[in-house]
């Protein structure tokens, strides 16, 4: 069984494979994506603009804990971009979907400048606060081993004549280095490190509200912006292969 | 307001890069649309038709 994404897929009709169909994914993500870009747009600009001119300075640290209203969204979407490469990867890898292939390559360079930017967000809070841009901490080790397992991914995927053997090898790479999220997480409470514990966790907040909230409101924003980023670019991929089916089928038939 | 210099750099670099992202995606998407209905614009419209 062909879909019209041009991929050969298993038979059975899965429900998973529906969404392979490219016209059905054109319109079901023609109509969330606004629904992703309005937030996106509304809920960063007001947590980050709460964050700079209205949450409190920090009493030890002063205005650089304003920071943390870039810093903290894009490292939970550093690592959460990654399990959502990894889902894909696995829906790649067991269902053979294609959607899931091009997901993950789409996903890839996203996660990878979310990383970035938490990674040199965190430098220059570092840098005034710790008196280094950058230490060998296991927390900072980790998010920078993650930053090259996303362009070890994005290289991967590229790498090979035939996509199908690209997709799958950069699978592999995904699944295995879900192993690194649990040690980002738990970096600080197994290591004595410098970076400072958990300050939200399911059952709370040892932060106060004042700065809870923007940091909540921003990390939402950021979200959705992740989350349109990523479906605008999976919509242009499926046309994108779309054309490259329609003019093979062209030069094909002449 | 204290480290202004790091903060304005901070906030500098996620514009940039969610500047950056978006923006390309956006300009991606209007391409392989062109691109689309130029060689097939029955398919093209696909995407559109629920929207309207």
């Amino acid at each position: 069984m062909s879909n019209a994404i041009g991929e050969a897929t298993p038979s059975g009709g899965s429900s998973l494979h529906r969404f392979a169909n490219p016209g059905r994914f054109l319109r079901l993500s023609g109509i969330v994506l606004p629904w992703l870009i309005g937030p996106a747009v509304v809920l960063t600009g007001v947590g980050l603009g709460w964050g700079l001119f209205f949450a409190p300075a920090d009493w030890q640290q002063g205005d650089a804990v304003r920071i943390m209203y870039v810093h903290v969204p894009s490292a939970w979407l550093a690592s959460s971009g990654y399990f959502g490469l990894a889902l894909a990867s696995l829906f790649s890898l067991v269902w053979r979907h294609p959607l899931a292939d091009l997901a993950a390559v789409e996903i890839g360079p996203v996660g990878a400048g979310f990383t970035a930017l938490c990674l040199a967000t965190g430098s220059l809070w570092g840098k005034p606060m710790w008196g280094a841009w950058w230490v060998w901490d296991a927390r900072l080790t980790s998010v920078l081993v993650l930053l090259f397992l996303y362009l070890g991914h994005i290289v991967l995927v590229r790498a090979f004549d035939d996509p199908v053997r690209g997709y799958r090898a950069g699978s592999i790479l995904a699944l295995v280095g879900v192993i690194n999220l649990p040690i980002i997480k738990f970096s600080v409470d197994w290591w004595n490190t410098l970076h400072q514990p958990a300050s939200i966790g399911l059952t709370g907040s040892s932060m106060a509200p004042e700065m809870l909230w923007p940091l909540l409101v921003s990390a939402l924003g950021f979200t959705f912006a992740f989350a349109a980023i990523v479906t605008g670019r999976l919509r242009a991929a499926v046309m994108e292969r779309r054309i490259r089916g329609l003019l093979m089928a062209k030069a094909g038939a002449r | 307001m204290t480290h202004l210099p790091y903060i304005a750099a901070s906030y500098a670099l996620a514009v940039l890069v969610l500047g950056w992202f978006s923006i390309g995606t956006w300009v991606r998407v209007g391409v392989a649309r062109k691109r689309l209905a130029a060689i097939d614009p029955r398919r093209a419209s696909l995407g559109e038709r629920v929207v309207r």
